[in-house]
């Protein structure tokens, strides 16, 4: 066997691409799921913390900003660690999707928040003045002129840290999570030979080279029109 | 008649500096009264203060059977009656201008899609700006930008108007466009607070002129007479740089 064919029968076998396609699929899906799941919640709580912080009421944004540095700061292994073997001492056991899903999620928040607060920051307080001094309530301005003016200047850091956060999806490996990098270690031991890792990362390309396009889509679409 | 808004012993600090100190102003119906003096004198926080976009410290503002400075008093009720225009137009940049005039019509009046729509349109035809309503504020000149913020300040039927410095961020070109429009408001009976550093459109358009320096009313009067008879000697020597 030569070097080049020792190579492709170790990184691209291709019976052990058909034996293990099933499984890499499955975890393609799961993985596709807690990334769906965690996008969508952490968004939403990073949001909503910002919009919460922006009423300025001391004690409860000292609570924000502690919960942000604190998730910010720790490793995402860490917490899924002590969620995943701590709890069950307290008589809660969640499943590895949930406390995978929980974390990822809770990360992506802290950061996201941060974002957008930084986002609500930049707004011109000439934009607030004109709004409220149409009659505006603080909420109907910070929704109608303040948010959609800091969510398009956030697009981009947006993007970048959401994609950094869901490709922590791996992580649940080391808590039997059936996502994609399990299935692939699993599927590598068993065949001897790292093609199974191979479609992994294929498998991850495909999903997040579509999440890198449609962040710079959005980036343009959003962009309001520029003389 | 009484006043339209009257203002008493209004004092406003921004920590330990006071900006204002103690001014007392009434302006009557249909009346345009500018406010004239030198740069940190207060004018323009005088002007926030009229709607409470900053707090003052101490006073009175009688606006429409209530002082707006009394606490529990519906603020957002009492800002759809005053108008509003800014030295940097401050336009929501993410809507069209209509947008721009209907966003408080539609949220604040809380008028259908449709009426709000028509009763937009019309305030930017007041302003000559209907073939423009679909474009963006990057899109328009600064002279167009302001022009569709009084339309914006308009919709609103506010029974005062405040302008602060509407001209002084426009190239001088597209100042007197501006300046038409606050004629013609004027014309039709509009009351107003300008804030202004056109000396020359004051003289010919105020009812009323205040001459401020440092946090007071130094002197007010008819143009004629802080223009070509002022009374103080501080007024005297600004509006003598002034006309330079």
């Amino acid at each position: 066997m030569t070097r080049f064919e020792a190579f492709l029968d170790t990184f691209f076998n291709a019976s052990v691409m058909q034996r293990y396609l099933p499984d890499i699929i499955e975890g393609f899906f799961i993985t596709c799921g807690i990334a769906i799941l965690v996008v969508l919640a952490g968004l939403a709580l990073g949001l909503a913390l910002a919009v919460l912080r922006s009423y300025r009421i001391r004690l409860v944004n000292i609570l924000i900003v502690v919960f942000v540095d604190l998730l910010r700061a720790l490793p995402p292994l860490v917490l899924i660690l002590i969620l995943y073997f701590g709890l069950p001492n307290l008589g809660l056991t969640l499943s590895g999707f949930v406390v995978l899903w929980l974390v990822l999620t809770l990360v992506l928040a802290a950061f996201a928040e941060e974002i957008f607060w930084a986002g609500i920051l930049s707004v011109d307080q000439g934009q607030w003045a004109a709004a409220r001094s149409t009659g505006l309530g603080f909420f109907q301005a910070l929704a109608y002129v303040i948010l959609p003016q800091a969510i398009r200047l956030t697009i981009a850091p947006l993007t970048n840290r959401t994609i950094a956060i869901t490709k922590n999806t791996a992580l649940g490996m080391v808590i039997g999570v059936g996502e994609l990098l399990n299935q692939a270690t699993t599927a590598q031991s068993f065949a001897g030979n790292a093609t199974p890792l191979m479609m992994a990362t294929v498998a991850y390309l495909i999903l997040f080279v579509p999440v890198v396009y449609l962040g710079r889509w959005i980036e343009t679409r959003f962009a309001w029109r520029r003389a | 008649m009484a006043p339209v808004m009257s203002i008493s012993g209004l004092r406003l600090s921004y920590g330990a500096t006071e900006v204002l100190s103690g001014i007392d102003l009434d302006v009557a119906e249909g009346e345009a009264t500018f406010v004239i003096g030198p740069s940190g004198s207060g004018k323009s926080s005088l002007l926030r203060c009229c709607n409470r976009l900053e707090e003052p410290g101490a006073g009175h503002i009688q606006f429409e059977g209530q002082d707006i400075l009394a606490s529990g008093i519906d603020l957002n009720q009492i800002r759809r009656r005053i108008g509003m225009v800014f030295q940097s137009f401050n336009l929501y940049p993410h809507m069209t201008a209509l947008g721009n005039v209907r966003l408080a019509l539609r949220h604040v009046l809380k008028l259908p899609r449709d009426k709000a729509d028509a009763l937009a349109k019309t305030q930017l035809d007041r302003v000559g700006l209907s073939e423009h309503m679909s474009q963006y504020p990057a899109q328009l000149s600064g002279g167009q930008q302001q022009r569709v913020a009084i339309a914006r300040a308009l919709a609103l039927e506010p029974r005062i108007m405040l302008f602060d410095e509407p001209t002084s961020a426009l190239d001088p070109e597209l100042v007197g466009e501006v300046l038409g429009v606050l004629s013609e408001l004027k014309r039709d009976g509009m009351t107003m607070i300008v804030v202004s550093h056109e000396m020359r459109f004051a003289q010919n358009a105020a009812d009323k002129v205040v001459f401020m320096s440092d946090g007071q009313i130094v002197e007010e009067g008819p143009p004629a007479q802080i223009f070509d008879a002022p009374q103080a000697q501080r007024t005297r020597d600004f509006v003598a740089q002034a006309a330079l």
